[in-house]
């Protein structure tokens, strides 16, 4: 309702009156006309594939013979299935990994480059640049970077007597190595929270300064409260956006050592892809469909705890 | 942070009197610590790239040597075009274009279509259709991954490239929502004047809300762009017959079967990064206010 209400205010008029002129009647028309092409997509691409998904779920398909109605075998099985309980806590494990540490180095980058240094812009672009390129260019590079004896972080590593590990190859280290990489892609957070930073209100700093605060303080409690809802969104959106990043994974480890990559995208794929089963892999889809909406749903309620909205009357 | 007062116990209250660092030397020290973190911090984030750089310029068995060198002993110009020959990378950067550039039309057209009905246009059932849109951004592609290929493979479009341009032509949550934010921002009085003079509304979209948002177009072009050009997931789903593969499935290919083959992987993988980075140094800015106008990263 409230969202509703705010729409109803940022829209121009208030819509709802029971019977319309001429002149609405012929702009409702031409609205609907305008975004008719989204309504076919929509439908198409977004809702039907999700309607169909749960159907499909409920059945066992190879997209070659006809579908079986199975009712909730397929659902049952994953109870069972030591992998999908495996590619959860690795997506959990990524997720959690390149969100948090994502959003530690992002955070610091913006507040370096908000110190109002000359050549800024400079620095902006080389901390973004990574983030801009993607796929599997970058995949390739990394396997490069990360390789055992002839790659450039054991190589940096042997500078300083240390003996990098086999990172790509070995269970334990595989995943961190996924999450180091993606911190190369943090700019795109960075610009973010460096917008965010740049429009905290001045007076804000200039008061807790006549209060008497250090550096220190202002950062707790003028920057950090007046960042939360950037953070928050941050937050959110890279984790989605984590759980869903499989493709990285499936050209660098393809899942292995031991499974200990098998991220729950690249497990739905290569059931849908490889095995051809649709069914379970529609299961496995509505799954996360529900686990994403858990999560989301999850970090709002605490977010009440911990954002900040300017202008936010707490009663 | 208090580099100065080492052991100054926190409870007390000293008198008045000047820092052990006075102010300016305070400001110098703290320029000298930012620049020098900003500079370590460029060099980790740019090391990648010079390593790539450097790599595809080695000679073969150069690149794989212990303890490994950073610089090649010999620049391999050649690396780059004996890369590209092995398989038909002019073929592959033929369908990329093709795709790129169907998809960013595409979206060109169909998400101003549809931003200007949301920004602009008064019906019943507008507002929960935007929350529609924008729930759409929420859905995990693994979602509707399964269904999207029954359908085109149900309407016989697997192995073409159809699948690849259609869906962009139908709109994209993202892009409609960025282009109905700055339609937002033109003044009525224009619309208004010109339906004065008799403009329809397909015209006072074209005529006067799209030459007066470059910048918003731009954005969703050069986003368009790039995720496009690195998309590998669609691709690999769709693409059977090598004479249809894209820039990046053709990497891919190549990465399969010449792994051990580094320096012309560099250097292949540094030719399909070009048009991106082209494309980004001439459109920063405008990238960089995509980014911070959506909060979101365009992927």
């Amino acid at each position: 309702m409230a969202v509703q209400q705010q729409i109803d205010q940022v829209g121009a008029v208030p819509l709802g009156k029971p019977k319309l002129g001429k002149r609405a009647r012929r702009e409702e028309l031409e609205f609907y006309l305008f975004i008719s092409l989204w309504v076919i997509g929509f439908l198409a691409f977004d809702a039907g594939p999700i309607v169909a998904s749960l159907l499909i779920s409920f059945t066992n398909w190879t997209a070659l013979s006809p579908p079986e109605f199975v009712a909730m075998a397929n659902y049952q099985r994953m109870i069972g299935d030591p992998l999908f309980y495996t590619a959860l806590r690795n997506s959990i494990y990524f997720g959690v990994g390149s969100v948090g540490l994502g959003l530690i180095v992002s955070f610091l980058l913006a507040l370096l480059l908000n110190q109002n240094v000359f050549g800024m812009s400079v620095f902006r672009t080389i901390f973004y640049l990574p983030s801009v390129v993607s796929g599997i260019a970058v995949a390739i590079l990394w396997i490069m970077i990360l390789h055992q004896d002839f790659g450039l972080i054991n190589s940096v590593l042997s500078w300083f007597g240390i003996q990098g590990p086999g990172w790509l190859v070995q269970p334990a280290w595989a995943m961190p190595a996924l999450i180091l990489m993606s911190l190369w892609g943090a700019g795109g957070s960075m610009v973010i929270y460096l917008a965010g930073l740049q429009s905290v209100p001045q007076h804000l700093y200039e008061a807790a300064a006549i209060d008497g605060a250090g550096t220190w303080q202002k950062f707790w409690t003028v920057t950090i409260p007046m960042m939360s809802p950037v953070i928050f969104y941050n937050l959110i959106v890279g984790f989605i956006a984590s759980i869903q990043g499989f493709v990285l994974v499936l050209i660098m480890t393809n899942g292995g050592p031991a499974n200990a990559t098998l991220v729950y995208g690249l497990y739905l794929y290569r059931l849908a892809f490889q095995f051809f089963q649709m069914g379970y892999a529609s299961a496995l889809a509505w799954v996360l469909l529900m686990v994403i909406m858990l999560i989301t749903a999850t970090q709002f309620y605490f977010a009440r705890y911990w954002v900040y909205y300017e202008g936010d009357l707490r009663k | 942070m208090k580099a100065g007062t080492p052991d100054r116990p926190a409870t007390i209250i000293v008198p008045q009197r000047p820092p052990l660092l006075g102010m300016r030397a305070r400001s110098v020290l703290q320029t000298v610590v930012v620049y020098g973190l900003l500079i370590a911090g460029s060099a980790v984030f740019l090391l990648p790239f010079m390593w790539m750089v450097s790599t595809s310029l080695k000679q073969s068995q150069d690149v794989f040597t212990y303890p490994p060198s950073f610089f090649p002993n010999s620049f391999e110009w050649r690396n780059y075009i004996s890369g590209w020959t092995i398989l038909p990378f002019n073929t592959f950067l033929m369908n990329s274009l093709i795709v790129t550039f169907a998809n960013v039309i595409g979206n060109l057209i169909s998400c101003s279509l549809v931003a200007f009905g949301f920004a602009r246009l008064r019906a019943r059932g507008r507002d929960i259709l935007f929350l529609a849109l924008l729930a759409t951004l929420m859905i995990p592609r693994e979602v509707t991954i399964v269904p999207r290929f029954l359908l085109f493979s149900q309407l016989g479009l697997v192995n073409t490239l159809w699948p690849l341009i259609l869906p962009a032509w139908f709109g994209y949550a993202f892009f409609i929502f960025l282009l109905r934010q700055f339609f937002m921002s033109i003044p009525h009085d224009l619309d208004d004047a010109a339906r004065i003079d008799g403009a329809s509304t397909l015209q006072i979209l074209v005529q006067v809300i799209m030459p007066l948002s470059g910048p918003a177009l731009a954005t969703v072009a050069i986003f368009a762009f790039i995720g496009n050009w690195s998309n590998l997931l669609d691709p690999l789903i769709y693409l059977r017959s090598t004479e249809l593969y894209t820039l990046a499935l053709g990497l891919n290919l190549f990465r399969g079967q010449n792994f051990t083959q580094f320096n012309l992987l560099m250097a292949v993988s540094i030719i399909t990064l070009i048009p991106v980075l082209v494309v980004f140094f001439l459109s920063q800015k405008l990238f960089v206010r995509g980014v911070t106008l959506t909060g979101m990263g365009g992927r």
